[in-house]
């Protein structure tokens, strides 16, 4: 006979993290940022210059985007990167021009980081043949590979095995370039996830994996949706690891520059788990019910943006005026671009049967 | 009658299976602390708790399968994908497994459960988010298919989907969970899947259509209507099993048919519904079938090329005007 036990039966998730007074907690914890200045990690005063102009504009650029899009100017998902800015920037400043990338939907501080001018940028929200993706992709579909970045995917892991993909040609051809692949905390539950770094491992590619992980998969608290720390996936596979703060733009830096020089020396993927927050809902339909206005100030009060802002002006490297000249800059920028998308033209009908394979067949087409 | 939007009929439909039955539950992405990302789960956790509504991580293919091992295991579970565009992560459970264990097994094992979700586009969501797949499962043997267009049907066919011991995939609309229907009060309200249901009657041309298409046709039969043309709309409400015989009997009334799909044209439900027609009502055709279906290119981003892309009235109109030569 089947032994009963009295306990009720329940399939309440019970993550990582504690859950207090039923209020959702934090998962996991900020490791503390690099101790570093900026000389010491190898950047000089124009590439601080350049990061805070960059972070500022993918900041600018979405609040700009989220108020078009409460005017009715485009539709579709909208799912902003805001908060999240100092880990696209310390990356692709840590890497080589030519070195590979590719995310997931929360793409558009990733496009304008890899050259997506904030015109193609919006354009391509607005669905306008300007656009970076010719208006065909939208918001989760950024993409400029001339650039090498690959672009944004809409399948929640479906890119993770095409970032293992990319480095597989690099090493085939031998070219010395990386990939990276970034996701969200979400993602790492996909079985996709497991395959990949499988074979990445056993075939030695040179790739840096990343989750990306703000906390929640949409409505569900990291703590609630995996049963370990997120970074500890690696050591299943014996795979080389990392824990970041991606609310400093100089951490992130550090060690994805680190990672980066290991993994073009050795050839082996790494599993990096950098740790940050995003202030807006997952997208715009999200009334965010699952988390406390304390815990979004907590993070705001770290800010990566306002953090670099102190370091420049604590370091003498730019003056209130300079920062607000800048600013003012980018804010102009981007007016430009909403003026832009929104004069842009529409791709033409016939533009529906561009760029793939489609039947010749009349009895196909519309 | 009770007045009722798309995603409170199919609640209630869950919930009075889920009273009625223990072994009926639901899972998937955020179906209880959110209480559903489209809200047709809302209130179900507070009703039945945790060991009865479970959330899941984003893990498709392996909630979809622990839902078909515990349906072979004597549970009756309700699967929620958050659309079936992620469903076709867990196509192998669903194709592989779902469909084929009774028959590999002699029928010692069955396999009673729903995969439910939205299906189809919703309206510029790209490329990834907007694939019909109702014919695509229609074409495996041993799965059925429903894709409901009214509150009513979804109400009636949920109950009799959660009771049936196959497993079904009952595929909705984002774009219709507001919608707002007259719904059956009737205690235990079941509408057998297999019956499709004449929903406009006319006696010029039989226009075919389901789920989100059904609006479709009957806003382009209300304007044939002033053009005086009276179009016959049948809504066969199940893919599979279809529900042929009502379809061949409006034909041979109307002599005309016009089948309009929301799925893309290639070896589709409405190439099979035009064969199927040829075959037993080809003597009664006064025109070939027409169809209206998606063309053959993925789902565009931009508002112009997306609103050319999905068949609208004005498509169904023509492929009208073509069957009855009123060009
Ligand atoms: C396979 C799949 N399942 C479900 C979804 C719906 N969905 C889109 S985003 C999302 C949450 C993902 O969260 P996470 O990976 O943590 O990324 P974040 O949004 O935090 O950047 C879900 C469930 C999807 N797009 N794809």
């Amino acid at each position: 006979m089947a032994k009963k036990k009295d306990q009720e039966i329940t399939f309440a998730p019970k993550g990582i993290g504690d859950e207090k007074d039923g209020a959702v907690q934090k998962g996991v914890d900020l490791p503390a940022p690099t101790k570093k200045k900026h000389k010491a990690l190898g950047l000089s005063e124009e590439d601080l210059k350049a990061m805070y102009e960059q972070m500022y504009l993918q900041r600018r650029f979405e609040e700009r985007a989220m108020q078009q899009y409460q005017k009715g100017k485009f539709g579709g998902f909208l799912h902003l990167y805001i908060g999240q800015e100092a880990v696209s920037t310390g990356t692709v400043f840590a890497l080589n021009d030519d070195d590979d990338i590719i995310t997931a939907y929360r793409d558009h501080g990733w496009g304008l980081c890899r050259g997506i001018s904030a015109n193609e940028g919006m354009a391509e929200l607005f669905g306008k043949k300007t656009g970076c993706s010719k208006g065909k992709g939208g918001s989760m579909h950024f993409a400029k590979t001339e650039n090498h970045f690959w672009g944004g995917y809409g399948i929640v892991g479906g890119h993770i095995p095409i970032g293992g993909g990319l480095a597989f040609a690099n090493k085939y051809n031998d070219n010395g370039r990386i990939s990276t692949c970034f996701f969200g905390d979400g993602a790492v539950d996909q079985g996709a996830l497991h395959e990949t770094f499988n074979m990445s491992q056993l075939w030695k590619l040179p790739v840096i994996y990343v989750v990306e992980n703000n906390g929640y998969s949409m409505g569900t608290a990291a703590k609630r949706h995996t049963v370990a720390e997120i970074v500890d996936r690696a050591k299943g596979y014996g795979m080389k690891s990392a824990v970041v703060n991606g609310m400093d733009v100089f951490s992130v830096y550090e060690k994805m520059n680190e990672i980066a020089e290991d993994v073009r020396k050795n050839s082996e993927p790494w599993f990096v788990e950098i740790r940050t927050y995003r202030y807006r809902g997952h997208s715009m339909s999200d009334p965010q019910k699952y988390r406390t206005k304390e815990e979004l100030e907590e993070y705001q009060k770290i800010d990566p943006i306002e953090r670099l802002k102190t370091y420049l002006k604590d370091n003498k490297i730019l003056s209130d005026d300079e920062i607000q000249e800048i600013n003012d800059k980018i804010e102009q920028e981007v007016l430009d671009a909403v003026e832009f998308a929104d004069n842009s033209d529409f791709p033409d009908e016939s533009e529906l049967y561009d760029d793939m394979f489609v039947e010749d067949d009349p009895y196909f087409h519309i | 009658m009770a007045e009722l939007q798309f995603r409170e009929a199919i609640r209630d439909a869950i919930d009075e299976e889920m009273a009625r039955d223990e072994k009926v539950f639901i899972m998937g992405e955020e179906v209880a602390e959110y209480n559903g990302a489209y809200k047709v789960t809302e209130g179900l956790l507070d009703k039945y708790g945790f060991k009865r509504v479970i959330d899941t991580p984003i893990s498709e293919l392996g909630f979809a399968g622990i839902g078909v091992g515990a349906a072979m295991n004597g549970l009756r579970p309700i699967v929620e994908f958050m659309t079936f565009n992620f469903a076709v992560l867990a196509a192998d459970q669903i194709i592989n497994h779902a469909s084929k264990a009774g028959y590999m097994t002699g029928g010692q094992i069955t396999c009673p459960m729903v995969f439910r979700g939205p299906n189809a586009s919703a309206g510029q969501l790209g490329a990834t988010h907007s694939v019909a797949f109702d014919s695509t499962y229609a074409h495996f043997p041993g799965l059925k298919v429903i894709y409901v267009s009214e509150p009513d049907d979804a109400k009636g066919l949920m109950k009799a989907a959660i009771r049936d011991d196959n497993p079904v995939l009952f595929m909705e609309s984002e774009q219709m969970y507001g919608m707002k229907g007259e719904v059956s009060d009737e205690e235990d309200y079941i509408i057998p899947i297999g019956k499709g249901k004449i929903k406009r009657e006319g006696s010029d041309v039989t226009i075919v259509a389901h789920g989100k298409m059904y609006h479709v046709a009957k806003q382009a039969a209300a304007q044939l209507e002033k053009d005086g043309v009276e179009c016959e709309i049948i809504d066969p409400r199940t893919v599979k099993p279809l529900d042929l015989p009502l379809i061949i009997d409006s034909i041979k009334k109307t002599n005309r048919c016009v089948v309009v799909d929301e799925a893309h044209p290639f070896a589709g439900f409405a190439a099979e519904i035009g064969f199927l027609i040829q075959r037993e009502a080809f003597d009664y055709l006064d025109a070939p079938v027409q169809r209206v279906t998606l063309p053959d290119v993925n789902a565009p981003f931009a508002k112009n090329l997306f609103d050319a892309w999905l068949p609208d009235a004005k498509n169904v109109i023509d492929a009208v005007n073509q069957v009855t030569y009123r060009n």
